[in-house]
């Protein structure tokens, strides 16, 4: 049902998209009138983190059409390594718990090597499996003698503020390479495991590791501390307090006419919106330059046919394995500067909801398969994601405004107005699928 | 020998008994994700929600039967509450096929545009269920706790160790069995049923006998919803109703329908069941069980527990990632994904 165009992306790179960013840039700058600069540049900053994941996703399931319903996994992968890299080691803990937990590592990596040999050197199915089984189960047990002492031994080291291993002690924004490494040595194995599958299947199974990978990082607490969180992760911006302490900051604050407090709480998001920035326009660039090139054609003819990119000597599992581990680093990226700009690690709030359907809303609604939608459909999602609260409520106020103070349909309206956010995003994805099923900004296609 | 059967009951008490309660309600769970998947070839990522609505439903009526002051002691309120939440349910499965899935069945899109799509299903009936009864937890069960006290286990046998049955874990198995049977005298016995078993098989040859489509999908959703609704409210009654609780629930249902062989009922009960002992055994703390069993001198000196409870959830989806390697197919050789 296409129609054939004579120039396909006239339309899109011509002047539709300038315009959709220009309104995005509008309704930001509404908002600074409105509401305030800092909530302003707040939701611009996590704007530039949602279009950062959504370049993730649309690379897997844009360019090559892999269902990853595990970006959640990646994201908080990345977030990780902000704790990993910049909170500084506990001695104490190494050297108490460093040992037992270097043996147990040892266990595991010996086990899987034997496995591997295992696998490729016994011919008889039968004794292949059932080696493999005894194998893997000798070497949990064998690993959890070294390993349950060694954490009890690091848990109990100053609980209260340390009881993990810390980290490298080095600046965090390291950590955003860091995390993207990680975030694709992780992809690099569920590839293995899960790139075989089809579709459906591939979609439950990543659901279901980045539910585990959360798990661990939640239980886990000698790596990051669990549920204990970590807080006051150090930061590649100035503190507030500092910059209202410099004179020269005083001087510009001065001179613009602005009130120091509010002015340095503005700055410290300046700083961070142009760190993220420059991190979004490379990753644009890197991914522009990729999807146009030829590797870019075959990804997308893998997508579309692939039995027919099979036939053509392509070779299809590979590509998806180079595919999927690079979408999910730049969304480990993402998730370690989402960590950065929190200044704290916080294993329990990576709900699925909010870190892979939303992501997904993110890349459906803006285009899948074109890098200027994603980013788009990112900064619009997230706006949305987070505007849809004040408007819910005052949808409900003026619903509600005939209604006295304390009737309790009014009182309950109100409460559960924040859950418009929800509804707003399914009906976003439902309308944009069935009206314009190939986003706001589609896809180039016919060159 | 006392030795033994204390150890036997302490196992039924702590892993058996939960399991299987735990299981019923997966195995409902996983036959309506099963159906949905035979008849509409796509995963429906809302169906986990659709249990919360239908719960919900089941909740709000209880209030009201409880205001009014009806009950059915020693059982609970609930149960008769059950119908209307089966109705709210498949009237929010057919008014959400009519208005999203029909169109994108007709134009003969690829199940994976369903399969998204159903995320927006999902969200915006996330949006709905909070917005009308909010996230908070709540109690659905009332009446009578216990089917069997463990303080009257211990008098009636004489054992050091306690058997306890809940209410809601023997109703829970009953409803499930019910409910099955039912399924299965549907699909097997009645006209509607072969269709539905025709139209999964081989959709093609079922609609040049005269099956129609439209029809076989009407009772898809219907069936699936009145699962979902059962399953809601017996897993509501068992522990309690919290809306987000629903929404997890539905990685383990999938992983139980994938583990029997998705499009497979028998495969989704098989399924549920497995995983649901899986999940209790593996969490489960083995050393009081040991104490009965070894001589004093060997008696181990940890938890004996392979896993903590907080991993309850990773063990399904282990399982699921072992069978998707090694037996894609599921258990009873359901259909293969595509």
């Amino acid at each position: 049902m296409r129609t054939p165009i004579h120039a396909p992306w006239l339309r899109t790179a011509g002047l539709r998209t300038p315009l959709l960013f220009a309104g995005m840039a509008v309704l930001l700058i509404a908002v600074g009138v409105g509401q305030s600069w800092v909530v302003s540049l707040s939701i611009l900053n996590l704007c530039l983190i949602s279009a950062i994941m959504a370049l993730g996703l649309n690379m897997q399931w844009g360019y090559a059409g892999l269902l990853n319903v595990g970006v959640m996994g990646f994201a908080a992968l990345g977030g990780l390594a902000g704790v990993l890299i910049s909170q500084s080691p506990v001695a104490e803990a190494w050297s108490a718990g460093g040992a037992g937990l270097g043996i147990a590592l040892a266990v595991v990596a010996a086990a899987a090597l034997l496995i591997v040999l295992l696998r490729r050197f016994v011919r008889r199915r039968a004794l292949r499996t059932a080696g493999t089984a005894i194998v893997l189960v000798a070497g949990f047990f064998i690993a959890r003698i070294f390993f349950d002492p060694a954490v009890d031994e690091i848990e109990r080291i100053d609980s209260a503020t340390t009881g993990y291993l810390g980290g490298a002690g080095l600046p965090i924004i390291l950590s955003w390479a860091v995390g993207g490494l990680l975030a694709a040595g992780a992809a690099w194995l569920i590839g293995k495991v899960a790139l075989g599958l089809r579709s459906d299947y591939f979609a439950i199974a990543t659901l279901g590791i980045a539910e585990i990978v959360i798990t661990v990082i939640k239980n886990e607490d000698w790596l990051s501390r669990g549920v204990k969180n970590v807080t006051g992760l150090d930061r590649p911006v100035p503190y507030e307090i500092d910059l209202q302490q410099s004179p020269w900051f005083l001087e510009l604050v001065h001179w613009l006419g602005a009130d120091p407090i509010t002015g340095s709480s503005i700055f410290v998001k300046l700083c961070y919106a142009a760190l993220f920035a420059l991190v979004l326009i490379a990753i644009v660039w890197l991914a522009e330059r990729a999807l146009n090139s030829p590797w870019g054609r075959m990804m997308r003819a893998i997508r579309d046919n692939e039995d027919a990119a099979a036939a053509m000597g392509k070779d299809v599992t590979r590509r998806h394995m180079q595919i999927f581990v690079l979408g999910a680093a730049v969304m480990g990226i993402a998730g370690a500067m989402l960590t950065t700009l929190d200044g704290q690690f916080t294993p329990g709030s990576y709900q699925p909801l909010r870190f892979t359907f939303l992501v997904w809303v993110m890349v459906i609604v803006g285009g899948s398969g074109n890098n200027w939608g994603a980013v788009f459909g990112g900064f619009l999602v997230w706006f949305v994601w987070v505007e849809a609260e004040p408007a819910g409520f005052w949808l409900m106020d003026v619903i509600t405004a005939g209604l006295p103070e304390d009737n309790p349909l009014r009182a309950h309206l109100l409460d559960s107005a924040a859950y418009m956010r929800l509804i707003v995003m399914g009906l976003i994805l439902l309308i944009v699928m069935r009206f314009s099923p190939r986003g706001i900004i589609p896809e180039r296609r016919g060159r | 020998m006392t030795d033994v059967a204390n150890a036997i009951v302490l196992l039924l008490n702590f892993v058996i008994v939960p399991g299987v309660a735990y299981g019923s309600q997966l195995a409902l769970g996983a036959l309506g994700v099963t159906l949905i998947f035979g008849i509409l070839r796509f995963a429906n990522f809302a169906h986990g929600d659709v249990m919360a609505f239908g719960t919900m439903v089941v909740l709000l009526t209880t209030w009201w039967f409880q205001g009014m002051g009806v009950s059915i002691a020693p059982l609970p309120t609930a149960l008769i509450a059950l119908p209307f939440g089966i109705v709210g349910a498949a009237a929010f499965n057919l008014a959400a096929d009519s208005v999203v899935f029909r169109f994108y069945r007709r134009r003969k899109s690829p199940p994976v545009i369903l399969l998204i799509a159903s995320v927006g299903v999902m969200f915006a009936l996330q949006g709905i269920v909070r917005f009308i009864i909010g996230p908070d937890d709540r109690r659905l069960a009332d009446g009578a706790r216990f089917i069997i006290k463990a303080s009257e286990f211990k008098a009636a046998t004489g054992l050091k160790e306690g058997l306890a049955i809940k209410l809601s874990q023997g109703l829970t198995l009953a409803v499930a069995a019910i409910a099955v049977a039912a399924l299965f005298w549907f699909l097997h016995r009645t006209r509607a049923g072969k269709a539905m078993r025709a139209y999964s098989d081989n959709e093609d040859l079922a609609l040049l006998s005269g099956v129609s489509p439209d029809r076989v999908v009407f009772y898809a959703w219907l069936i699936a919803a009145t699962l979902a609704a059962v399953a809601g409210t017996m897993y509501g009654i068992d522990k309690s109703y919290k809306p987000f609780t629903y929404f997890q629930l539905l990685l383990p249902i999938f992983a139980s329908a994938i583990l029997g062989g998705i499009g497979h009922p028998i495969g989704a009960v098989a399924g549920g069941f497995i995983v649901a002992l899986s999940e209790t055994a593996v969490t489960y703390a083995y050393k009081k069980f040991l104490r009965y069993l070894v001589p004093e001198s060997w008696e181990p000196s940890g938890l004996m527990q392979l896993l903590s409870t907080d991993y309850k959830l990773a063990i399904s989806f282990v399982i699921l990632v072992v069978v998707l390697l090694v037996r894609p197919t599921g258990i009873f050789r359901g259909r293969v994904l595509s």
